[in-house]
């Protein structure tokens, strides 16, 4: 257990019982997130990616058919040594998150300004509306929202799914977490404003300094935001390093299919990759910058 | 030049959202040629699925007229029509009704269009299968516990059952993971050739467009705005908006970056 | 097979509603055999035995002309189950051919089709069947008759509501580019993937027709006597409470355990027929 860091995962193993029996889906992952560092967690779908940031938020130990063992740590308390209160104390607080779709993750019959309130209380259980209203219109600034009052008065149905993603990330940095979870942000909407509101969120956790594990299937994504990238491959991680590192020398047969398959904006045609290979089963390489 | 196979020519579409007029198609002439793979690129409120819609007869221009072949298409689309034009959708999990069997998927097309004899249209679903890279006894499975690339295999499967000459591919690896679609895309290059289709290609992704497509036409809010070779395009696009959306691709080799970078008037990044 | 096994021993309720279910059918298809006096269920008259509570002769007590409950409740069950059979063979068909077309070809059609079908669901059912049944001669197949006027609306709604849903799937649009027919795409495409709901909602409707049949009954306009019908024992039973309390308490379990069987088994296969 490392108390320095912010976020400490060994040996993590999540299987699922089902009427076909148990299904290992994380096979026993190690993953750690310095304070400030920015760490992409990079995989295909059915990989275990999201529900990794699903066992980080504490919310997969309430699924019925799920069993979670191994040791997540946070600030150096144990997570499964929480009960299922404090952990949801913990949401919202110390632990945040950004989904995919932010138009879907905003309840629709509240207004903004009122999400934000409700928010904000999960910190500062007395604040009064005025402040509340005060707090949000300033982070909204930080996000490039000029008019924010015009924002707060909204429901989330009238505003753009790129303002939307912008309010969800402001929301989800008001209460200064200490770990931000991002899951796919921005997937949904177009690359343009994907692209704007990806360094807007860069931009804004390196000014308040917070962690952040970042959820992606995108490695071009994750090349222009992290500075570690773990890969995962069906329940392990089989890769990690500084980006520079995986995107110079990828070393492991997964990486390097995955890399070699995104066709490239230069052109070259669509290269001739198997989905699947035995070689993607290959033991884990890690370039040596553990933490 | 060749005649085209498909002609579009002055279309304009409007919606009206209660008292509110939408230009969604404003005033678009473009022609797509037998053989090649014309891509549709835009974001969204671009009109591509709008134009998209209008070919396959599922919505009428409001004004403007679509030819195939140099004959006009009505809008209401006969079986004779809809064999012509057919179409690959994003979302391969919707595409496959889950509680009818791949083969009676695919047979449908053929009934409907009465292609073979009654006795061979099982193994008309065989050969399609086989052709798109599946194992033909997959025919008596459902859907469901299918991959969404095994999916978007059938559903391609199921476009050529009709033996259409011109397909629309919409954003049709958008939800497929990386090397999925890799396979998936060599697969349509593969099947445009042996088959000899055309291809109109809508997608917002431009580093799969600079792969796949012969010519690129760049649509923003409704209009045609840009309309090039894909070589030229991405060299020397003259439209701003062309730029930025080349300029917000997610890249990963330094080559793409220098090009991105030369090209980038705005800094998305 | 292995997935409906495993969902059915997962919950314990499962296997009860299975049981009772079960025991409703097996007395209604073995009735001659199991019935210890099968002549009661007719018009026989045995008042050296009238009003026993009770007893091992009658397990269940007799009712006012000394006819053995016990008997009669298990030849209920065949009336019962045989009004529940013709109800919804013929209820179901109706709503879900008018909620697939409305839903599916929109426009004019639907606003018709689901006017029509609104105005009887507006009418309180027991109501609508009471009329029904004022104006014919209370026999079983008028009240059959009458409970059928009065359960189609629901399956229209029902089904209009899920093709509304799946009017939208792209298998939907994948057929009508092809080039398939409306009735094709209605019936082959859309209807069976209503199935699931439209199976489960007959299992628990079964329950609420008998519930029902066994209302019109207590207010003396269903099956007429000698028929034996639970709904007609309570309503005979009740003028004899608390003294004869046999009379209406277990006419009125055994009605609770057709009604309470089928809505735990409806549960029970709409975890299994829903897809994963």
């Amino acid at each position: 257990m490392r108390p320095d860091l912010t976020l400490d995962i060994k040996n993590l193993r999540l299987s699922f019982r089902s009427w076909s029996g148990s299904t290992e889906v994380l096979h026993g992952i190690d993953l750690s997130v310095a304070p400030g560092e920015r760490v992409a967690l990079v995989g295909e779908s059915g990989s275990g990616k999201s529900v990794t940031s699903r066992i980080v938020l504490g919310t997969m130990q309430d699924v019925r058919h799920a069993r979670v063992s191994g040791q997540v740590t946070f600030e150096g308390t144990d997570l499964a040594k929480l009960a299922s209160v404090e952990r949801r104390a913990l949401r919202g607080r110390e632990i945040s998150m950004i989904f995919q779709d932010p138009s879907s993750a905003l309840n629709p019959v509240f207004r903004i300004g009122d999400l934000f309130h409700e928010v904000l209380k999960r910190r500062h259980p007395k604040i009064s509306k005025g402040e509340a209203r005060q707090r949000a219109a300033a982070i909204l600034q930080d996000v490039s929202i000029a008019d924010a009052e015009r924002v707060l008065s909204s429901y989330s149905f009238q505003l753009s799914g790129g303002m939307n993603q912008r309010v969800m990330i402001a929301m989800a940095l008001i209460n200064e977490p200490r770990l931000l979870l991002a899951d796919e942000p921005g997937t949904a909407l177009d690359v343009t404003v994907q692209a704007q509101t990806l360094s807007l969120m860069r931009d804004l956790v390196e000014q308040k300094r917070t962690s952040v594990l970042f959820i992606s299937h995108n490695l071009g994504v994750v090349r222009e935001f992290a500075d570690r990238i773990y890969v995962i491959y069906r329940g392990n991680i089989v890769e990690h390093g500084p980006t520079a590192a995986i995107f110079d020398a990828p070393q492991h047969p997964y990486t390097q299919a995955l890399l070699s398959a995104i066709p490239r904006l230069t052109g070259g045609g669509v290269p001739d990759i198997e989905e699947r290979s035995l070689s993607f089963n290959d033991p884990m390489i890690s370039h040596g910058t553990d933490i | 030049m060749p005649d085209p196979i498909l002609s579009i020519r002055a279309v304009s579409k409007e919606f009206h959202v209660g008292k509110s007029r939408v230009q969604a198609i404003d005033d678009v002439s473009l022609d797509v040629f037998e053989g090649e793979c014309l891509a549709i690129v835009g974001e969204s409120g671009s009109g591509k699925s709008t134009l998209a819609n209008m070919i396959l007869g599922l919505g009428a221009p409001t004004s403007g007229a679509i030819r195939f072949k140099n004959v006009e298409l009505p809008a209401k689309r006969s079986k004779l029509h809809r064999r012509q034009i057919q179409l690959v959708q994003q979302n391969p999990l919707s595409a496959l009704n889950p509680r009818r069997s791949i083969g009676a998927s695919l047979r449908l097309a053929l009934d409907v269009h009465g292609h073979g004899q009654r006795a061979d249209r099982p193994d008309m679903v065989a050969a399609l299968l086989k052709e798109v890279g599946l194992d033909p006894d997959m025919a008596t499975r459902s859907p469901s516990g299918l991959s969404g690339g095994q999916r978007q295999r059938i559903a391609i499967a199921r476009a050529l059952a009709c033996q259409s000459q011109v397909v629309v591919l919409d954003e049709p690896t958008s939800a497929l993971d990386v090397l999925v679609q890799a396979r998936v895309l060599r697969l349509l290059n593969a099947l445009r050739a042996s088959r000899k289709l055309t291809y109109i290609f809508i997608t917002h992704d431009l580093s799969v467009v600079r792969n796949i497509a012969d010519r690129v036409a760049v649509f923003q809010k409704g209009k045609l705005v840009e309309i090039a070779q894909t070589e030229t395009l991405f060299a020397n696009p003259t439209c701003d908006y062309t730029s930025t959306l080349i300029s917000a691709v997610p890249v990963v080799s330094p080559e793409e970056v220098a090009l991105r970078d030369a090209l980038a008037n705005v800094r998305v990044f | 097979m292995k997935r409906a096994i495993y969902i059915l021993l997962s919950n314990p309720l499962s296997i009860l509603g299975l049981v009772l279910v079960g025991l409703v059918f097996f007395c209604a298809a073995f009735a001659d055999f199991i019935a210890p006096y099968p002549e009661h269920a007719g018009a026989v008259i045995n008042f050296a035995f009238a009003n026993k509570p009770p007893s091992a002769e009658y397990l269940l007590g007799t009712d006012v002309v000394g006819r053995d409950l016990l008997s009669r409740i298990i030849y209920a069950y065949q009336v019962a189950l045989g009004m529940g059979l013709v109800v919804l063979l013929i209820a179901p068909p109706i709503g879900v051919a008018l909620g697939l077309i409305a839903g599916y070809i929109g426009g004019w059609t639907d606003f018709v089709l689901m006017r029509i079908t609104d105005i009887f669901l507006s009418i309180p059912p027991l109501v609508l069947a009471l009329a029904i049944m004022g104006v014919m001669e209370p026999t079983l197949i008028n009240a059959m008759l009458a409970v059928t006027a009065m359960w189609w609306p629901w399956y229209a709604r029902l089904v209009y509501n899920i093709t509304r849903g799946e009017k939208v799937e792209g298998y939907v649009l994948a057929a009508e580019v092809i080039g398939a027919s409306k009735a094709h795409i209605m019936f082959r495409e859309i209807l069976p993937n209503c199935f699931p709901a439209i199976v489960t909602k007959m299992t628990l409707d079964f329950g609420y027709v008998i519930l029902i049949a066994s209302s019109l009954s207590f207010l003396g306009l269903g099956v007429q006597a000698p028929t034996p019908d639970l709904g007609s024992m309570v309503s005979e039973g009740t003028r004899y409470l608390p003294d004869s309390w046999w009379m209406t308490v277990f006419p009125g379990l055994a009605i609770m355990i057709a009604v309470f069987g089928f809505n735990l088994v409806g549960d029970v296969l709409r975890d299994v027929l829903e897809p994963d």
